[in-house]
């Protein structure tokens, strides 16, 4: 009897080793961020461009870009993700084209994020002839975000009960109507809150812009959606790899990891937002 | 003014077209299922239906459950055509219209057919536009007449002395019994000629469920009822027939009176008086 | 009371175009739009073939496979062999998942088992925020903080190792091992547990014997799914690993990655010329790679839920 309450103090302990480094995982990278960014966050850190070969100065041609290239990214990936999604929850029927459209959405979020890249030069970049652009970062973004969009999305019209298909096909509406009036309106919290989410994990990658639009270092800010442009992530690579003064430029870099985290921190935290605002809209 | 007169006008209308279509149903039923098999993939849920219902009348369904009652009163408004994998065989006519009919419209079935489900269905909107809905997404958009019939469905249902000052608030704040009034409400604003309620009173406490065999009751002058219960006092109460179901088959359908007091079937009998079920 | 019918009956508006076709189209709208998922996938696989097949006409298959070397920019002669990134990335992968398998598994469990409901609160958002690090920042922290510690333990010039890349790439696959195998726990029918207890086994009997047991095919899947990622990640091994082209030779020196190749030489090379074309056959090994082992959690998370039912 003894022996058994040992082994699982034992075993539980192992357990909670288990979770304890996870968070110490997590403890760790925040505080060395927060706590060796923070010193070099201040208004012209944010609002300045890049000085001296981008040894002072600011970020801002940075966070304008990760902004700007976002914004493509939700155009491409927020209408065509609830579009998929609506098919597959609303009017899909069981079988194998189905199966074969779930298949592949469960296989495309595990293609590798550079070979979303590689798909984005050959297709933006040089077929569709948009060139490095944000136009061809943000689509090829997109492109790889579409997944988590349609999952995200399919699961808030899951949330919504069957109920309300039913009451409306009886009172003699089409399937359309009934979509339209009586389950987009309460899934669409959801499927933003989805999106968001989706965002701000976009907003942090990297592989897939390297060679479709992100430059290196830009003295101005893009005019167009046609003209390259600096990226938050793009530009913390660049600090602490390929900078001729690595060691001189740490802070930046650390002060550009900061400003990534909190930024897609922020956009989670809208995205909390939203699901909340929204909900209590519907309720009422 | 004028308006006035015009509505009386064609009110009066109506009242002689009724007169007529009631003469003619007295003759003949309002619905009838020839031969109905229904089929979830394999296996048959419903076998040779054979059924008339009067105009005007409220026909109890019963039997145990899994029988297939709820399945079958599904088929008359092809609710059930959202499932895939199903299949029917045979005919449900309805004002002599086989419903299964390929260039018969659904959308206008069920705008004729309306449906009350078993759990109340209240939309999360307000008790307004709740009602206004089906009349909204049949592309009525003349507000003075919304509101009208709107006031009229809510008289009809008994609920509008309940609820006629807060028209505007959500329909949640409702209690089980007048969530499932609103529900018959909205079914009743898109003027529908049949109604089928699927255990509505199911989840009701007994003055609720009062009050909405009461509403049933007055109903029958206007619509035709089918109403599936698994409370065979309630079928007593408010059916004017009875149809018994068992394992997908229509054990026998008569007078409620008579299937309560003196049914033709042995099994019935141990049915209704409670010896299985 | 009485029922009235006081109003003027409802006359149905109907539309310019007929409804029935009206759906019909929308139906084929969002049909399109299901499909468009398939195709994208179907796109990729097709342009990572196409953009390959001129490499082969320049490289041997053989060569390109099997070979020992790979340098393409050679004044000698040009060598195109991958085995040193897949033995790279094998490594790298290897080493994430002998650190984050325990790992995850133990915190799944600890989650669903153990932990109270007010720790599960707390916990499961902090996965979740691990989930949403960019790689870019983990892979600076393997240059900044993991690196220097690795070549202190370690005695190495620098940190930038495959070992440095495997911790990275842990911290990256943990996520989805936690949450997938902890679903995969939780679902375990609670009449199992009861079972167990009922006989007389403690508690931590239970979680080994009976519970991981029973959830073992939903643990190999999310085990393959962070292994998926790992295969693919490239931020992460392209900053933290060192990128030497050469053939590893321990997981203390530097390696180099099919993903890293690509990031590192696609910034460089000339459009469309073999060595162009050469980085597109890696990125085809690589999608095949990855999309092999999806496919097979795939098979495996839904041979399970089908159990499950």
């Amino acid at each position: 009897m003894k022996k058994k309450k040992m082994e699982q103090f034992i075993g539980f302990m192992f357990l909670r080793v288990c979770i304890g480094l996870v968070i110490l995982a997590l403890v760790v990278i925040l505080y060395d961020i927060f706590s060796k960014g923070s010193g070099v966050i201040n208004w012209e850190f944010l609002s300045a461009m890049p000085r001296k070969g981008m040894t002072e100065g600011g970020i801002f041609p940075a966070i304008v870009g990760t902004f700007l290239v976002t914004i493509i990214t939700a155009l491409l990936s927020i209408p065509l993700g609830m579009g998929c999604a609506i098919y597959l929850n609303e009017y899909a029927r069981k079988g194998k084209v189905t199966r074969l459209i779930r298949m592949s959405i469960r296989n495309l979020s595990g293609v590798p994020s550079i070979v979303y890249g590689l798909f984005g030069v050959v297709v933006f970049v040089q077929l569709l002839q948009l060139n490095t652009s944000i136009l061809s970062a943000g689509l090829t973004l997109g492109l790889m975000t579409l997944p988590w969009t349609i999952t995200a999305s399919e699961e808030a019209l899951k949330n919504v009960p069957q109920s309300y298909r039913d009451g409306s096909l009886a009172l003699g509406a089409t399937k359309w109507q009934s979509i339209r009036t009586n389950v987009l309106p309460y899934s669409i919290p959801g499927m933003l809150t989805g999106a968001i989410l989706g965002l701000s994990r976009a907003a942090g990658e990297t592989a897939p812009i390297l060679f479709t639009g992100a430059a290196f270092y830009l003295p101005f800010l893009p005019k167009s959606f046609s003209d390259q442009f600096m990226a938050l992530p793009y530009h913390l690579y660049i600090m602490s790899t390929q900078h001729h003064a690595i060691e001189k430029v740490r802070p930046i870099a650390y002060g550009t990891a900061l400003v990534l985290i909190v930024l897609i921190f922020c956009m989670n935290f809208v995205a909390i937002i939203v699901r909340y605002k929204l909900r209590k809209v519907k309720m009422e | 003014m004028n308006t006035m007169i015009k509505e009386k006008k064609s009110n009066q209308k109506n009242v002689e077209q009724e007169v007529i279509s009631a003469e003619l149903e007295e003759n003949n039923m309002k619905v009838r299922v020839e031969n109905f098999n229904f089929y979830y993939d394999t296996t048959q849920a419903l076998k040779d239906i054979n059924l008339e219902i009067k105009a005007n009348s409220v026909v109890g369904i019963i039997g145990p459950s899994g029988c297939g009652k709820s399945t079958f009163l599904r088929c008359f408004n092809r609710m059930n055509d959202t499932i895939s994998s199903i299949r029917y065989e045979g005919k449900i006519r309805i004002d002599e219209k086989n419903i299964f009919d390929d260039n018969l419209d659904v959308v206008d079935l069920r705008r004729n057919v309306g449906m009350v489900f078993q759990k109340s269905n209240p939309f999360p909107k307000s008790i307004f536009e709740n009602i206004a809905y089906g009349l909204k997404i049949n592309g009525i958009k003349d507000k003075n007449f919304i509101a009208q019939k709107v006031e009229e469905s809510l008289k009809n249902a008994a609920l509008w002395d309940e609820i006629k000052d807060r028209l505007h608030k959500s329909a949640f704040a409702l209690s089980g019994g007048q969530q499932q009034r609103l529900c018959i409400a909205r079914a009743l604003a898109i003027e529908p000629e049949v109604l089928l309620l699927d255990e509505p009173a199911s989840a009701l406490d007994p003055i609720a469920t009062a009050k909405i065999e009461e509403l049933i009751h007055e109903l029958k002058k206007k619509y035709t009822i089918l109403i599936v219960t698994h409370n065979m006092q309630q079928a007593a109460r408010v059916s004017d027939y009875t149809a018994f179901f068992m394992l997908g088959e229509l054990i026998e359908c008569d007078e409620t009176n008579k299937i309560f007091t003196n049914p033709s079937k042995k099994i019935t009998e141990d049915y209704v008086t409670g010896r299985f079920g | 009371m009485s029922i009235q019918i006081l109003s003027p009956r409802i006359t149905v508006v109907k539309p310019w175009i007929s409804l029935a076709v009206k759906e019909k189209l929308i139906h084929g709208f969002f049909f399109l739009n299901g499909i468009l998922s398939v195709i994208v996938l179907l796109g990729i696989f097709a342009l990572l073939v196409f953009t390959s097949i001129p490499a082969f006409q320049e490289i041997n298959v053989g060569s390109f496979l099997f070979g020992l070397e790979w340098n393409p920019t050679s004044y000698v002669k040009e060598q195109y062999g991958i085995i040193p990134m897949l033995v790279s990335t094998f490594m790298v992968t290897l080493g994430a998942l002998v650190i984050a398998v325990p790992l995850g598994i133990g915190t799944a469990a600890y989650l669903s088992d153990v932990a109270s409901p007010r720790v599960r609160e707390i916990a499961k958002p902090i996965v979740e925020i691990l989930a949403g690090i960019p790689s870019v920042v983990i892979g600076f922290l393997g240059i900044v903080l993991v690196g220097p510690i690795l070549a202190k333990v370690f005695g190495t010039h620098n940190g930038l190792n495959a070992l440095n890349g495997s911790v990275l790439l842990a911290v990256m696959a943990l996520p989805t091992i936690v949450s997938i195998s902890e679903d995969a726990i939780s679902n375990v029918p609670k009449s199992y547990d009861q079972a167990s207890l009922a006989l007389g086994a403690s508690k931590w009997q239970t979680v080994i014997k009976v519970k991981i047991p029973a959830a073992l095919s939903g643990i190999i899947a999310a085990c393959m799914l962070g292994m998926g990622r790992a295969v693919g990640e490239t931020m992460t091994v392209l900053m933290a690993t060192g990128c030497a082209p050469a053939m590893p030779e321990s997981f203390l020196g530097p390696v180099r990655t099919l993903t890293s190749s690509i990031a590192i030489e696609l910034g460089e090379v000339a459009y469309n010329t073999t060595h162009y074309y050469a980085l597109f056959a890696l990125g085809l090994v690589l999608f095949i790679m990855t999309f092999l082992v999806n496919m097979t959690s795939d098979i495996i998370l839904h041979k399970y839920e089908k159990v499950n039912r």
